[in-house]
């Protein structure tokens, strides 16, 4: 009356029919997260190929070569003896334009004179008023110099304006083109490092813009951001982890740093804004204001780094430093402290490359803003790299495309210098239990 | 302890610093437009580099943005001089006086053209501010009841005007927050939505109802926001040529092998049509100055000089080379006089 089935399938029947199915889906799981590798390595090579592709033309930059006469006639101011005031004062943009004609006579009329003149960089002027200043004896000598191209030259040489395009489709007009032909043929033209981009300010020439001043910039923010977020940031934690009883109040206290870690950045920017320049009266612009929003920002991220670095020392630790008769406070600095150190410290470094990289609340305080002169303390207006890329992205001139992506090239630089810190750290200093 | 030693410098650092944080700003503050701001850099960097004095800082947060900082308070603290791509509102000035900004001097540095492109690579066509109205606007005169709306149902050119080519409608434009975007809806909508009689004599009656006609852009798509930066317009005029773009004429200017300016009303978006106020969507520059700062902060009546001379925005100055559209010679002489004396010429005073 029990009918079986004439023979029962054995386990291991049942496992190989369904091993081709599960093989098959092993497969399928693994093709599908090579693929996804893939993609996100695909679009970092397009991110950074273009990048770069875009933006090395940047560090080079076009030199003409001009011969300058010091005359002394350009350096008599009438009725001073001031020395210095004359030096400062004297008609350098007179002396490029002597220079330029004696090059060209043949420039004649007020128009073609004025594309000659538009061949030189206005940076060639401040050029020769610093040569003099440093050497005044150059007075009355005749030099070659190297002086920076015009942008519009610089993009013709390098090739991002067309030379075969109509003359009233490009910037530069035909005879300024046969004038750069001759400078060519005679070796006065030529690209060299263009060490402008590493040693001046921000300009509005793109020929003259440079990035010191964005990164002296973030490295005072970052330097006021690590001061204050570093110290708060593991005390918060060492206490929250270590001393703190627990109870509704270090929860309550948890969830709240856990959704402080989310809140949009510009946030932080608009509550900076109320409390350190409208209520404290730091000034605007200041390093020292984006640093203390950049703190708030970090914060959170720190904290949290830290707490999961204490909590993976292991018990056993504590247990033995106190059963020895250590204080809390000993077991703490001297056993535990040292053990999470490496964790909080990649936390540290990841919240400030993670700041490094920040904008938006730094429009509300004030720090995108055009700034040339250099920074110097943490109370000089200042602006930071990622805002000079956002800045120079909307600049007009067909120039400042390169060196947008010169200045992200920059950027990534210090945020791969920075990660590969803490991967370093990490390595170094990790003990896995 | 390293630790406690850098708590101890970050306080002394910060204990230190606030004692400074009080001290005289030696530099002027700029804020406002961020369609004057390529034009107020240029003459900063100029002045910074040709004085001894500091060069300024320049901040751009928009004309609406640059009012509300710059009618905050008299001090260091607060701006010396905001840019604007249009006139002050007496809103504005209302509320600088409740804060003590009296005095304020104002100069009109130029005109900025907006341009509406093209590809070079497709064909140009002439449009009116009629036909940009028809074409953007979200809701339009219904043909058949006189004095009725209906949504935009426009989808090409050629359904506006015979005479326009059969290709759809695609305008990328600023969005709302530019002032760009202000200008053109004033300059180029509501002029084309005020040629329909009814909805001329909607102005005096019902001034709400008239602007939101003539105002309000579609959201249909037609109508790209493609954010602020005019570089990205170019290029995505450049990789789409059906599209329009709508930006700034010095950004035509440097990129006049990629796009072409159409004529608006039969003209052409030139340099001299703009200057002779014959091109219509063209506005207004401005400059206004605390003159109660003049005393305080060191170079601001220099500055004013620098900017209102021949060689920054005369015919042949460095702002032009920018994009900036000269005033006629009258027009500066009129504000260069303004600069030197520092004549207030928005309310004499708070009586």
């Amino acid at each position: 009356m029990n009918k079986r089935m004439p023979a029962r399938p054995k386990t291991i029947d049942r496992i190989n029919q369904g091993l081709a199915k599960r093989h098959a889906s092993e497969k399928l799981f693994h093709r599908m997260g090579l693929l996804s590798l893939l993609f996100g390595i695909t679009c970092v090579a397009i991110l950074f190929s273009s990048i770069i592709s875009k933006g090395y033309t940047a560090f080079q930059q076009t030199f003409i070569q001009i011969e300058v006469h010091f005359d002394e006639q350009y350096f008599t101011v009438s009725g001073k003896d001031n020395d210095t005031e004359a030096l400062s004062t004297a008609d350098y943009g007179g002396m490029v334009k002597q220079s330029l004609r004696s090059q060209f006579p043949e420039a004649a009329s007020r128009q073609e004179k004025r594309l000659l003149y538009d061949l030189v960089s206005i940076g060639a002027t401040y050029q020769l008023r610093n040569m003099v200043m440093q050497d005044p004896a150059l007075i009355g000598q005749t030099t070659p110099v190297w002086v920076p191209a015009n942008d519009d030259v610089d993009m013709l040489i390098k090739g991002h304006m067309k030379r075969e395009a109509p003359e009233a489709e490009r910037r530069l007009r035909d005879q300024q083109i046969v004038w750069l032909d001759q400078l060519i043929a005679q070796e006065q033209l030529s690209l060299k490092l263009n060490t402008a981009f590493f040693t001046n300010g921000d300009s509005r020439e793109p020929e003259l813009a440079g990035i010191r001043g964005a990164l002296m910039g973030s490295i005072l923010t970052l330097m006021v951001t690590l001061l204050l977020s570093f110290p708060i940031g593991v005390a918060t934690a060492v206490y929250l982890e270590e001393f703190a009883p627990k109870n509704k109040w270090t929860d309550f206290i948890e969830v709240n740093i856990n959704n402080l870690a989310a809140v949009p950045s510009i946030v932080y920017g608009l509550l900076g804004l109320a409390v350190f320049i409208n209520f404290i009266g730091f000034p605007r612009s200041a390093p020292l204001v984006g640093g203390l929003v950049l703190t708030l920002m970090t914060l959170p991220t720190i904290i949290i780094a830290s707490r999961a670095a204490l909590k993976s020392v292991p018990p056993s630790i504590r247990e033995a430093a106190l059963g020895i008769g250590a204080s809390k406070m000993q077991t703490v600095f001297f056993h535990v402290l040292p053990l999470a150190f490496p964790g909080m410290l990649t936390g540290t470094i990841i919240g400030m490359a993670q700041a490094l990289g920040e904008t938006a609340p730094l429009l509300m305080i004030g720090m995108v803003a055009f700034i040339v002169d250099i920074p110097s303390g943490i109370f000089d207006p200042a602006t930071v790299l990622p805002v000079q890329i956002f800045l120079w992205a909307d600049s007009p001139e067909r120039a400042f495309v390169e060196r947008t992506s010169a200045a992200i090239m920059v950027l990534l630089g210090f945020l791969i210098i920075m990660n590969a810190i803490a991967v370093m750290l990490r390595k170094k200093f990790e003990r896995r239990w | 302890m390293s630790k406690r030693l850098l708590i101890l410098t970050a306080m002394l650092f910060l204990v230190s610093s606030q004692t400074h944080a009080q001290a005289v700003r030696d530099y002027i503050s700029i804020v406002g437009s961020s369609t004057v701001y390529p034009f107020a850099t240029v003459v900063a960097e100029t002045f910074g580099k040709t004085t001894q004095f500091k060069t300024p800082k320049i901040e751009s947060t928009g004309s609406g943005g640059g009012f509300k900082l710059f009618c905050d308070g008299i001090g260091v603290k607060y701006p010396d001089i905001t840019d604007s791509s249009r006139a002050i509102k007496q809103s504005e000035i209302d509320m600088c006086a409740t804060n003590g900004v009296t005095d304020i001097i104002e100069i009109k540095i130029g005109y900025d053209g907006i341009v509406i492109a093209n590809s070079k690579e497709t064909s140009p066509f002439g449009l009116s501010r009629k036909d940009l109205f028809l074409a953007l606007a979200k809701q339009i005169p219904d043909p058949e009841n006189s004095g009725e709306l209906t949504p935009n149902p426009h989808k090409t050119w050629k359904e506006i005007n015979d005479r326009l080519p059969n290709i759809a409608i695609e305008v990328l434009g600023p969005p709302p927050t530019s002032g760009t975007r202000d200008a053109f809806v004033e300059l180029a909508m509501e002029a084309g939505c005020s040629r329909f009689d009814w909805i001329e004599t909607l102005k005096k009656t019902d001034k709400k109802q008239y602007q939101s006609i003539c105002h309000t852009i579609r959201e249909d798509g037609a109508y790209i926001e493609a954010g602020e930066n005019d570089n990205l317009i170019v290029q995505k005029l450049e990789t789409n040529p059906h599209a329009l773009g709508i930006f700034g004429f010095s950004f035509l200017e440097q990129n006049t092998d990629k796009v072409q300016g159409l004529a608006i009303d039969g003209i052409l978006p030139e340099f001299e049509a703009i200057a002779d106020n014959s091109y219509p969507v063209s506005r207004p520059l401005f400059l206004y100055v605390k003159k109660s700062h003049v005393g305080m902060i060191p170079g601001i009546q220099a500055f004013l000089n620098e900017f209102t001379s021949e060689k920054a925005w005369g015919e042949d100055g460095y702002l032009t080379d920018k994009g900036l559209i000269p005033m006629t010679a009258a027009e500066r002489d009129h504000f260069t006089e303004n600069a030197r004396q520092l004549r207030a010429n928005i309310f004499m005073d708070s009586e």
